[in-house]
């Protein structure tokens, strides 16, 4: 009987070490074969570069513009984050405290957007119209508007669970709704907030098609774009395009490693009851 | 009263009028659109009615493919991501080691852009120097080395594995926090009754999931009709038609100027989806209601 289960035991950690290499191989051919030269990288395989070239990376972030766009990415990943957590925070504690009909209509219309597709060709237009098309102003508004949906869904619920009695002892005590809410409520918000963040961030450091139809203009590419220019011209050598795929994968990896506990909450907050 | 000078009405108004301009209005727009021929070559739109949707339903088979490869990864995906979702977190919670680095290692594709996962993925599959046909060959199985993203017949299925490596991750985190939220004595009580371990996976585990499942199908379906950046990077649609989809069709209608066509067919999608979505956002906030 023990035996038996020492047996299961041992399949069960092999079959989760199997499925954790099968994750983690393409990171490393990648990783391995960025450190090759042109001729050593003619097939990709696992085996260690005979020269390291360590050179590739600097040689991708000068001709891959890749200064440019990350200063980009992270001003797009930024300012619509914070602008989010803003928006999203005032309306959450008034259509989650305030449940009249019309905002309980409000909330549905905006919760909506998690899952409707964006129409990009009209969407093109209506920036033109309103002088926001190729502009870094217009796309940061645009994440903005994306990140609406799920981020609202989750600070809703959030401050459901902040009980109203806090209100009415801060009426108490002479608060008005602004100093309501900034003084008592959005400190109880800041966990949530920081995951809405968080999540965002990410969201539009790793975001491809907006750029694709929006952005012409070769200094407001994001990182995504740049790499994917840099693949269209130097897709016949892998080293290089190992080496660029590594360098603008590391910020987000960075991120994740810090922000892993909001990022895992995001994720499982309002579908998992608990 | 006083409830109204608490919680002023206009602290909502910056999310709606951002949500309204960017996302809604494009829709609504598009719509119209989608009623004209509007392109690239010429300054007038003439309205033509039905016209764009007729061509779709009615004309090209071509249409109709872009729709149906639409819903062959939107189900397979679905199925695939939510099988081994399921299995990989009851793996990761019945007591083996490094549970925590293996949840990890499998979460980690899930923070890197679809751009270079598709990148990553088109070098490991190309015919001629990747990395699978290679380690096939030297493992002396060549006869299974193919053009994977070059193939009518493999395209598909690759773009789909490619697809599910990365989104699994997710799936078997929400697994994973439904699981822990099963209470143990269930279990201790099944044991005590002598159940076994598929008589536990049946009666306790997966009645306990449902609503986990529920949201994990959902999220799946929303995201495979809507499928876009991955299939762009690895296949570009082919070849031939194999692996275009709904959003492959509208941005390549887009970059032939098209454009009250790609309206039409983002339009198809955008009703599809609005129909869908009535459902779905009612199973979400019915599993917030409860908690």
């Amino acid at each position: 009987m023990r035996f038996r289960k020492l047996m299961i035991k041992t399949v069960l950690n092999a079959v989760a070490w199997i499925l954790s290499l099968l994750v983690l191989i393409p990171f490393v051919v990648v990783i391995i074969n960025s450190f090759k030269t042109d001729a050593e990288v003619n097939v990709l395989t696992l085996k260690l570069p005979e020269k390291w070239m360590f050179e590739n990376y600097s040689v991708v972030f000068e001709r891959g513009n890749l200064a440019v766009s990350f200063f980009n990415s992270t001003l797009y990943s930024v300012v619509s984050s914070l602008l989010l957590v803003i928006v999203v925070a005032f309306s959450a504690f008034v259509l989650a405290r305030n449940t009249t009909k019309l905002n309980r209509f409000i909330y549905y219309f905006l919760v909506l957007g998690i899952t409707l597709p964006l129409n990009y060709i009209p969407l093109m237009s209506v920036m033109k119209s309103l002088h926001l098309i190729n502009s870094q102003f217009g796309i940061i508004l645009l994440y903005t508007a994306m990140g609406i949906p799920i981020s609202l869904f989750i600070t809703y619920a959030f401050v459901h669970n902040i009980p109203k009695e806090l209100d009415e002892a801060a009426v108490m005590d002479g608060c008005n709704a602004f100093s309501l809410f900034f003084r008592v409520i959005m400190p109880l918000l800041k966990p949530i907030l920081v995951t809405v963040f968080v999540l965002n961030f990410m969201n539009v450091w790793n975001e491809f098609t907006a750029p694709l139809y929006l952005l012409n203009d070769v200094d407001k590419w994001p990182v995504t774009l740049a790499v994917y220019n840099f693949f269209g011209q130097f897709s016949a050598q892998w080293n290089l395009v190992s080496a660029n795929i590594v360098l603008t994968s590391i910020p987000v990896l960075l991120v994740f490693l810090f922000a892993q506990k909001h990022i895992v909450g995001g994720l499982t907050s309002g579908s998992v009851k608990g | 009263m006083k409830s109204k000078n608490l919680y002023p009405w206009y602290f909502s108004s910056g999310a709606i009028i951002i949500y309204t301009l960017f996302i809604v209005v494009p829709a609504i727009v598009g719509i119209y659109y989608s009623f004209t021929d509007w392109n690239s070559y010429s300054t007038v739109k003439n309205f033509i009615g039905l016209d764009n949707y007729k061509e779709i339903f009615a004309g090209d088979d071509v249409y109709l493919t872009y729709i149906k490869n639409t819903f062959v990864f939107t189900i397979f995906t679905t199925i695939a991501k939510t099988i081994l979702g399921l299995f990989i977190a009851i793996l990761l919670v019945s007591g083996i080691k490094a549970a925590g680095f293996h949840r990890m290692v499998i979460f980690s594709p899930q923070v890197l852009s679809f751009l270079i996962v598709g990148l990553v993925f088109k070098s490991l599959l190309d015919p001629n120097y990747g990395f699978l046909n290679n380690m096939l060959e030297s493992l002396g199985l060549d006869f299974l080395a193919k053009s994977w993203l070059g193939s009518v017949a493999w395209a598909m299925p690759s773009v789909m594995a490619v697809d599910t490596w990365k989104g699994m991750g997710y799936i078997m985190v929400l697994f994973v926090a439904g699981l822990l939220a099963i209470p143990q004595d269930y279990y201790e009580a099944a044991e005590i009754d002598g159940a076994g371990f598929f008589q536990k996976l049946f009666r306790i585990t997966l009645p306990m999931l449902m609503p986990t499942i529920t949201i994990a199908t959902v999220l799946n379906i929303t995201y495979g009709m809507r499928v876009f950046d991955i299939i762009y990077v690895l296949t570009n649609g082919g070849p031939g038609y194999a692996t275009d989809v709904i959003n492959t069709a509208v941005y390549q209608a887009f970059a032939k100027g098209y454009w009250g066509m790609g309206s039409a067919l983002s339009s198809v999608l955008f009703v599809v989806m609005a129909v869908v979505s009535v459902f779905i956002i009612r199973i979400m906030t019915r599993s917030e209601v409860e908690r």
